[in-house]
């Protein structure tokens, strides 16, 4: 049996921008289904500890559990450990049908309106060797550290962009294991030219000089202007080698050196997970600053499909308290437009809403930038390295596809098999459509992005189905010879 | 690598079996963090080059942590460990 409920507001996803979007919904007086994939509600940033760890006296974890406290005090209906498959917009303007699974079996969700707030994945530009077991990602060693309570190896070198790349060393010296080395995209004094716009937000900048004062009290010897170029091993990690780049993130010929290394952490930045508004074919465009292929939506997240609105790191990554604001903004917005709030009502609440998002503007696009892809990296990925890991489709294979005349990213899927695998594109679609650009030497934007399809999770046909007896399936009488 | 749990206060432990080893995981720890910390960092050789695959992502995205559990193919970093799990490593298919 598939369990069905509609209601008013269906919102996929309970990071900060979803959560915040279904509580000021629910507030206004309207029914809202929240569905999330994890067994607790917090999205990654604020995700809750898993069962018998203690959470840090961390600002996210404080914010975490507040979120889910105010959750529980709501009239909100939480869905937890549900994972969202398919996502249908119904005929005749009748709004959209969200089905997922979870443990105790299939729901179906029915609603006029849907927040598709689904949040950023990480982005790992590929090189030699990072399909090896021993290479995960930063978002991923923050899971491992804050979640888990798990260091994830003894020799561990930390590489990448962004400040994930200094709250994982200074986790991991918490943990009390000090990692070989930091290997920085950004040089020595990048960070000095964000400092007027990180100083926007004080107590985040302060979070960042604190991460800065730890890693050099303790070091850690920190590579800036580096990047992995290759990491050894026979089926694990077992060394690291590193070289020097360029403010693109192209390797300069300069020194390289080995590291022998149990762990390697490494991330370059989010690509925002827009795929409900690609599903439902909303507008998008390509944003670099952005981290990829976001909606076109309004100031409260509108999409061009009515109904549907897209907020936080999923329409375009700002960070935490951007979505906190937009995903209020989108509450706000979704009520008035079910005939909850009146136009007054709705102008007096959201003036104060648009002025905290806009307070966080200059902050979130210096977090940005030092996360956006630099297409120097993209351009030194050598060809035989795997850029598709679910179909071991190689940047060569990609080039390949261009030299036979795929011209856009969906041609060159169907050449390929890159993308077609159970990640449906998401660790390597952002940096695969990159390397088609850089191919046929036209932008990024010109060469589209995956078509999104579902099921946007693999799921077991079992779970669809549920428990039935062929005596259940209503036939209709044979018609009269 | 030796993934390893930070010191806290004592966890309820549960017994699943790895590959037919019996093996002691705190209880409700995802499958794929407690595979880490027993050094199962392999979990399954990718279907088209049959390289070594290990957990990635840690979130429910990369798909490279599917192990077989209760002869299931599952996501191990989106399942909590429950005992008397029958685990075997390998992936697809």
């Amino acid at each position: 049996m598939i369990a069905a409920v509609r209601t008013d507001l269906v919102v996929v996803g309970a990071g900060p921008a979803g959560a915040n979007a279904a509580l000021t919904a629910a507030a206004a007086g309207i029914n809202v289904h929240l569905v999330d994939e994890a067994p607790q509600a917090g999205g990654q940033v604020w995700r809750a500890p898993v069962d018998g760890v203690t959470a840090g006296p961390t600002p996210d974890a404080r914010a975490g559990a507040d979120l889910r406290a105010r959750l529980a005090a709501s009239g909100v209906t939480l869905a937890s450990s549900r994972r969202v498959w398919s996502v249908l917009r119904l005929p005749d303007d009748q709004g959209f049908r969200v089905d997922c699974v979870g443990a105790d079996g299939a729901l179906s969700v029915t609603a006029p309106r849907l927040v598709a707030a689904t949040g950023a994945y990480e982005r790992v530009v590929p090189f030699p060797g990072w399909t090896l077991p021993g290479v995960i990602g930063l978002a991923g060693a923050t899971i491992l550290l804050k979640s888990h309570g798990v260091v994830p190896g003894d020799r561990i070198v930390v590489a990448g962009a962004g400040p994930l790349l200094l709250a994982v060393a200074a986790g991991l010296l918490d943990a009390g294991v000090k990692p070989l080395a930091l290997v920085d995209l950004d040089g020595r004094h990048d960070w000095l030219a964000r400092l007027p716009a990180l100083a926007t937000r004080p107590g985040l900048a302060v979070r960042g000089a604190r991460w800065r004062a730890r890693i050099l009290a303790a070091g850690i010897p920190v590579f800036h202007r580096h990047a992995i170029r290759e990491a050894a091993g026979a089926d694990r990690l077992d060394a690291v080698t590193i070289a020097p780049v360029d403010r693109t993130g192209a390797f300069t010929g300069g020194e390289q050196r080995s590291l022998q290394a149990d762990a390697l952490v490494v991330g370059h930045g989010l690509t925002p997970g827009a795929d409900i508004p690609r599903l439902l074919k909303a507008e998008t465009r390509h944003d670099g600053l952005r981290g990829g292929v976001v909606p076109v939506v309004d100031r409260f997240g509108r999409t061009s499909v009515p109904g549907l609105f897209a907020v936080g790191d999923g329409a375009g990554v700002r960070g935490a308290d951007a979505a906190v604001a937009a995903g209020r903004l989108c509450g706000l917005a979704a009520a008035h437009d079910a005939g909850r709030v009146g136009r007054t009502a709705f102008d007096g609440a959201a003036a104060p809403l648009l002025t905290a998002a806009a307070g966080h503007a200059r902050f979130s696009d210096a977090i940005a930038g030092a996360l956006a892809l630099r297409p120097g990296q993209v351009a030194s990925v050598p060809g035989p390295t795997t850029v598709c890991r679910c179909e071991d489709v190689t940047r060569r294979d990609i080039e390949a596809a261009a030299e036979d005349g795929a011209r856009d990213v969906n041609q060159m899927k169907q050449f390929t098999r890159c993308g077609m695998g159970p990640c449906q594109g998401r660790m390597c679609g952002e940096v695969a459509a990159w390397l088609l650009a850089l191919r046929l030497g036209v932008p990024r934007g010109a060469v589209g992005s995956f078509t999104a399809r579902p099921p946007l999770r693999p799921v077991a046909i079992g779970d669809l189905v549920g428990t039935f007896s062929y005596a259940d399936i209503p036939i209709p009488e044979p018609a009269p010879l | 690598m030796t993934a390893r749990r930070k010191t806290g206060p004592a966890r309820p432990m549960v017994t699943i079996t790895v590959d037919g080893a019996p093996l002691q995981v705190p209880s409700g720890e995802p499958l794929a963090t407690a595979l880490l910390c027993a050094g199962h960092l392999r979990l399954r050789h990718s279907p088209n080059g049959g390289g070594a695959r290990g957990a990635f992502c840690f979130m429910g995205v990369c798909q490279e942590c599917a192990v077989h559990v209760d002869g299931r193919l599952t996501q191990s970093c989106q399942t909590a460990a429950r005992a008397g799990m029958i685990v075997r490593l390998g992936g697809a298919p």
